[in-house]
């Protein structure tokens, strides 16, 4: 177990910059999840950790050690793949020693690892098998199996859980929580899927386009976007970006205004958007935002009701999303199933503005942090 | 396989037709071998009474024993030949493939592009200068010589049979395994060599019938009792002394065809799918 620091890490191939100086740092024990849209460089990021390719520039650090000019066997490192990369010609039995015989460790020390990690993982009845004869979640298992059987200072995760069906991927992510929990082992773990990165990571940087977008906690990530990538990326269904103008004064308040069908009328913000008023600014608001009308959350500040057009109803079973139009942009709400209103009719939303978010039209960053906050 | 279409069952004539054809051809390319096989096992005067086709009255080993004492030699100098340059030849392509497709270097995709170049330049072309050449190794006429010429020649086919094998290795196998601590070699005898028998077959096949039915360079480089079987087969049966023995003759290039056909009744199914075969599942 130990801690993992990147510092300014770059990576170039050829004249495509894959990663731009990127700056992260875990503590022992801790799970980050890099998360970001293929192509965003996370699997280079990855592979550089690992040692398995070099950065143009930059330093990697495990614990104190300086691991940039160690080989990835140096690095006490172990690492699961995506398409798990058994090694087709050897029994599972093989496939899990074959690390520990390549270090020399004895026969029967090995044969007691291997007993502890098959039953860890329960894959004791797999043994003997051939990658080929497992299911893609007995893969999955025996590669995690591979990796845990020589007790390294971190662990890397390649995208491991996404070639599994809905179902195994949910199970599999929450016995690696459980498992992480119970070894406190520190992890690295590669994904696209913000969902996992959410419920997985302590710690989670986004990264886009080989820069890291923000780097927080979970909750820091889904509340408080850095800027207008993060905060659609993350969150499913994702946020709901509406160009308005702002109104109001320091004194009055703000306002934001709203047209749909015909219908005029205004959201109240606490947000600080003093330097745009006249002027148009993206409303970030998640979906659960905008609800059914709860007569005891309309006393609150910046909650309020408008009628909006129903376009479309999804039912999901527990809410209902309800897509609408405001300022000709698609617009989603998540409304309790019964509350939910008919196609084609209008029903009344009520719009929570307490969380929402602000950015600037033209790059994306984010404005006028909320009042009470910056306070 | 033809597999049956919606509507095609109702048509026995046009699936009669098909038959025909295919058994037609089948024994149009099938009647010189016959024609071959038939006249090894006559005796001279029953070949100089009947036609090409009729069954031999009393069938004979005679000629095939002559054929045998006369191209012993040859035969054991062709697998000297053959055995050692198909191994060096299979064992570095494959080398070749694993590096190429597995621990790129600058270049190498350039390097594999100039190799694959050698598939195209003809016997020909190469004759005089690696005569030249084997003369200054000390190797003219030696069936060393001729092995090296085998495998020089082979490296460029060998080589893309495992550069395109190993393309459909997944990388991650590789890179699991230096992360398991195995190194250049240790992957290569652990990991790899053991997932490449598909195409080792291929390349197998392909390399032996090529060098076993080598004539060019076996008359180009070889001299006197070091000759492979192509060349003494020729010699055998264009001897402008005597009486013509077609029976002697044909028994002799049965004999010298009979190992390539063995291998591809042996490794055949392999070989075809070993040449479709992509990727290892696993």
């Amino acid at each position: 177990m130990s801690s993992l620091t990147v510092k300014n890490l770059k990576k170039s191939f050829g004249s495509t910059q894959v990663l731009k100086g990127i700056d992260l740092s875990i503590e022992a024990g801790q799970f980050l999840t890099l998360v970001g849209p293929s192509g965003c460089g996370k699997s280079t990021l990855l592979n550089i950790i690992a040692g398995l390719e070099t950065p143009s520039t930059g330093e990697v650090w495990i614990g104190d050690r300086n691991v940039n000019r160690l080989g990835p066997k140096d690095r006490d490192i172990a690492m699961v793949f995506q398409n798990y990369a058994l090694y087709p010609n050897m029994n599972v039995r093989k496939n899990i020693s074959f690390g520990l015989e390549m270090r020399k460790v004895p026969k029967g020390e090995q044969d007691r690892i291997i007993d502890r990690v098959a039953r860890m993982l329960q894959i004791e009845p797999l043994l003997d098998r051939k990658p080929a004869q497992l299911s893609g979640g007995q893969r999955q298992r025996v590669a995690m199996g591979r990796a845990l059987a020589r007790d390294p200072k971190l662990f890397l995760f390649d995208e491991p859980l996404s070639n599994l069906d809905a179902k195994l991927r949910v199970n599999m992510r929450a016995e690696i929580k459980e498992l992480h929990q119970r070894l406190g082992t520190t992890i690295v773990y590669v994904t696209h899927d913000q969902i996992e990165a959410m419920t997985l990571g302590d710690r989670i940087a986004v990264l886009h386009n080989g820069e890291v977008q923000q780097f927080g906690s979970p909750s820091d990530i889904y509340e408080n976007p850095a800027n207008r990538f993060v905060a659609g990326f993350i969150g499913s269904p994702s946020m709901n970006f509406i160009p308005c103008e702002v109104t109001g004064s320091p004194v009055s308040g703000y306002g934001l205004t709203m047209v749909s069908e015909g219908r005029e009328f205004v959201l109240k913000t606490g947000a600080d958007l003093q330097s745009r008023i006249g002027k148009t600014v993206i409303l970030g608001i998640r979906p659960e935002q905008i609800t059914h009308v709860m007569a005891s959350h309309l006393e609150e500040p910046f909650t309020c009701a408008a009628t909006c057009p129903v376009h479309l109803c999804e039912p999901t079973g527990p809410d209902t999303l309800v897509t609408t139009s405001l300022n000709q942009t698609k617009v989603l709400a998540r409304v309790r199933p019964d509350a939910a209103g008919l196609l084609g009719q209008d029903m009344e939303l009520m719009f929570d503005l307490s969380k929402a978010v602000f950015f600037d039209p033209d790059t994306g960053s984010r404005l006028g942090l909320p009042l009470d906050r910056a306070a | 396989m033809i597999d049956r279409l919606p509507g095609e069952a109702s048509q026995p004539l046009a699936r009669a037709a098909i038959y025909a054809c295919l058994v037609g051809t089948a024994m149009y390319f099938l009647a010189p071998l016959l024609v071959m096989a038939l006249t090894s096992v006559k005796s001279m005067d029953e070949i100089r009474d009947g036609n090409l086709l009729s069954l031999p009255l009393e069938p004979t080993l005679a000629a095939w024993a002559k054929a045998w004492a006369k191209m012993r030699g040859f035969f054991w100098n062709s697998l000297l030949l053959v055995v050692p340059a198909v191994a060096i030849s299979t064992a570095i392509g494959s080398f070749n493939g694993y590096v190429l497709t597995k621990w790129r270097f600058r270049g190498s995709e350039t390097l594999f592009g100039m190799l694959l170049v050698g598939c195209f330049i003809p016997f020909q072309a190469i004759l005089l200068p690696m005569a030249r050449a084997l003369g200054q190794f000390g190797l003219a006429g030696t069936t060393a010589g001729l092995v090296a010429v085998h495998v020089i020649y082979g490296l460029a086919f060998t080589t893309l049979f495992f550069r395109n094998f190993y393309m459909g290795l997944p990388d991650e196998l590789i890179k699991a395994a230096r992360i398991d601590g195995a190194g250049f070699f240790t992957i290569f005898w652990r990991i790899v060599l053991p997932l490449s028998p598909p195409i080792v077959v291929v390349c197998v096949i392909w390399q032996f019938t090529q060098i076993w039915n080598d004539f060019l360079f076996g008359v180009a480089y070889s001299s006197g009792e070091s000759q492979p079987i192509t060349v003494a087969l020729n010699n055998l049966v264009n001897t402008s002394t005597g009486v013509k023995e077609y029976n002697v003759d044909m028994a002799a290039a049965l004999l010298a065809a009979l190992p390539t056909l063995i291998v591809y009744v042996l490794a055949g199914k392999y070989f075809v799918k070993g040449l479709t075969a992509g990727a290892v599942k696993g």
